[in-house]
């Protein structure tokens, strides 16, 4: 089992006729994602890598049946491709985009109001159920089928766990990244209850970073809810205080969100927090006896 | 993009938010002129984008032309943590009888925008948010652009018993909301905003922050910038599409992502070295960037070696090696590069420096803990 995607979603690709959009539409058809069509208006009729593209994504919703949809469009166009997909219904987005404006994010949040729609991102590298499902950008071959669940706020740092947890026989169940930017669709509590209830999650690693308020609600919903193992690690430790650090969300506002405070907070909640990241596979076995 | 409080002041006047009579002056015979025009006392405040002003002096209040004077290029002589100070506003001086706190700004966690008020404005507010979190007004936005007057009159009436202020106070919000939607800011304050002498509503001083992401749009805006509090270093960065940051160590670090950046400073950290500096090179990698990098990080003569930590995903591992090659032919790298590539076109990437004679590591504290023995 996985959480939010398995073999059976099917995929259509916003921006395909990009160069990210193609490279990337490719990459998940490899993986072995159904990517069943793209969205590029003025570009309908057209394929790329043999999937079809349509101009709206309502065509493409009514033509293809697809119940997620990823966006590589430009920060420009973003919002307007998240509001599209909204308004055609699709169950699950997932927004590849960075450098989108906040007050966009604003409208789309707005517009995600009493629906049941899910937006992963903007700015974040996508989600992947090993050997199922892949959407986003994530090199696929570093995942393995497994157990563990992996939510990330960054998307590289995401890799670099995923490596060593499969280099030591630790495969996935789902692994979300979240996004940097200041407004998400999704944030750590909401994929903590999903990894709760998914009873193929044995344990969860989060990753998380300086700056905002994320990983302090994850503390708290984690002491009341989770009974599962959790291990963490928080990159930033080094960062200078009030630097901007290429995250919009990475800004440290007050005492409270720098990387010493917030593993602090973690570890009251029961949280297993390590130094670097290849320590989490030993972390995890620890407490998985 | 933080911008002076005059910029700020300018919008505020755009925009028919009220303030004193004033402007800005860069010497002290244009402090004199505007203080003539609006009247004695005026008060005079240092231009700077960094807190504390008012403690390091930067604040005065004069009576008349000889202080103006002196005070002026008392002022101009200030160095407030680090910054010289270029510029002055001049400004007819408020007789304040209270003080409120107004802002504008986004919850992140709620995805939404806010209002923020309070009948105990000043420089407090944040020690009153954290002892009386009580007397904090919230006042959600639900996603609209305009003042849902019905539901903030209520809120008005907590913050002024009078009826005509009240009416006031929503009349300038709705200026304040205007700008903060239509400049694309992520914070509109006025603190202290002020009930002065003639028991009118006043913004006696004006703090705007802009969305970076949003400048494009605002091209009117991008001018407001002061270069003085900007990095050469770090702005040619920006312009060759990283992020970068110095900081203080002798171990160069180029990274793919803000997250692992940060992650391999704080492995450096952990595994006994010091990082020089945060540098990321962003996804969509071309091999250009890598040159730039190099090119930025080689200036900073404290450093030692420089380590490339990528894991790819949408950059793909062979730019990064392509990028490495062509660096090696066109500048001279006079420090160890110690190279790890994991992910995205690992195996190209590998073959082609492999070819040229270089080693790459494909664990992280590997390539790590070999750089940091380089700077022994």
């Amino acid at each position: 089992m996985s959480i939010l995607i398995d073999q059976n979603t099917k995929v259509i690709v916003q921006g395909i006729t990009g160069r990210d959009g193609s490279f990337h539409a490719k990459q998940m058809q490899d993986y072995g994602t159904k990517v069943v069509g793209g969205v590029t208006p003025g570009k309908g009729g057209q394929d790329v890598n043999g999937i079809p593209v349509f101009n709206s994504v309502k065509e493409a919703r009514d033509k293809t049946g697809c119940d997620a949809a990823v966006i590589y469009v430009p920060a420009k166009f973003a919002k307007a491709a998240v509001c599209e997909d909204i308004e055609a219904g699709i169950p699950l987005i997932i927004c590849i985009t960075e450098g989108i404006p906040v007050l966009d994010m604003v409208e789309v949040k707005k517009a995600l109001r009493n629906t049941q729609i899910r937006l992963i991102g903007p700015n974040c590298p996508g989600l992947i159920s090993p050997g199922k499902c892949k959407i986003g950008i994530m090199p696929g071959h570093i995942h393995k089928p497994g157990d563990i669940g992996v939510i990330s706020r960054s998307g590289t740092l995401t890799y670099e766990v995923v490596f060593n947890l499969s280099a030591n026989g630790m495969g996935q169940s789902t692994c979300v990244g979240l996004g940097g930017d200041p407004i998400i669709g999704t944030r750590f509590v909401d994929v903590l209850k999903m990894f709760q209830e998914d009873p193929d999650t044995r344990a969860i690693v989060m990753v998380g970073e300086i700056g905002g308020g994320d990983e302090q609600l994850a503390a708290d919903y984690i002491k009341r809810f989770i009974t599962k193992p959790v291990v963490s690690f928080i990159a930033g430790r080094t960062a200078p205080a009030g630097k901007r650090m290429g995250h919009a969300g990475a800004i440290i506002s007050s005492g409270d969100s720098t990387a010493e405070a917030k593993m602090q907070i973690l570890r009251d909640a029961g949280v297993i927090v390590v130094d670097f990241p290849d320590e989490i596979p030993q972390a995890l076995a620890a407490n998985l006896k | 993009m933080k911008i002076h409080e005059y910029q700020a002041r300018n919008l505020f006047i755009e925009y028919g938010i009220p303030v004193a009579p004033g402007n800005v002056a860069q010497t002290p015979e244009e402090a004199l002129a505007i203080a003539r025009k609006s009247g004695f006392p005026v008060v005079i405040k240092a231009q700077v984008l960094v807190g504390g002003r008012g403690k390091a002096g930067g604040v005065k209040v004069v009576n008349n032309e000889a202080d103006l004077g002196a005070e002026f290029s008392r002022i101009k002589q200030l160095n407030i943590k680090g910054y010289t100070v270029e510029r002055l506003l001049v400004a007819k001086a408020v007789d304040i009888k209270k003080e409120y706190y107004l802002a504008v700004t986004i919850d992140n966690i709620k995805g939404d925008v806010v209002v923020i008020a309070s009948a105990e404005g000043g420089v407090e507010i944040e020690e009153t948010a954290k002892t009386h979190p009580e007397k904090i007004i919230k006042f959600y936005m639900q996603g609209n652009k305009e003042l849902d007057e019905a539901r903030w009159v209520p809120v008005a009436a907590q913050l002024f018993s009078d009826p005509r202020l009240q009416k006031s106070a929503t009349a300038i919000l709705q200026k304040l909301i205007k700008l903060f939607f239509e400049k694309d800011c992520s914070l509109a304050e006025i603190n202290p905003f002020c009930i002065n002498g003639e028991g009118n509503l006043i913004a006696v001083d004006a703090k705007i922050i802009i969305d970076d992401n949003a400048l494009d749009r605002h091209p009117e805006l991008v001018a407001l910038r002061d270069m003085k509090y900007e990095d050469p270093d770090e702005l040619e960065a920006k312009s060759k599409g990283l992020s970068f940051v110095k900081l203080d160590g002798n171990v160069g670090c180029i990274v793919n992502g803000a997250g692992l950046a940060m992650g391999t400073m704080d492995g450096v950290n952990l595994l006994g070295g010091r990082p020089a500096n945060f540098l990321d090179v962003g996804g969509s990698s071309n091999p250009e960037k890598v040159l730039n990098a190099l090119k930025i990080i080689l200036r900073n003569k404290d450093v030692k070696v420089i380590l490339i930590n990528i894991f790819g995903g949408i950059t793909r591992c062979d730019d990064i090696a392509n990028g490495i090659l062509t660096a090696l032919k066109q500048i001279q790298i006079h420090v160890p590069l110690v190279i790890r590539l994991t992910g995205t076109n690992e195996t190209e990437a590998k073959a082609l420096l492999t070819a040229a004679g270089l080693t790459t590591f494909t664990s992280m504290r590997q390539a790590v803990t070999e750089a940091v023995k380089h700077t022994r």
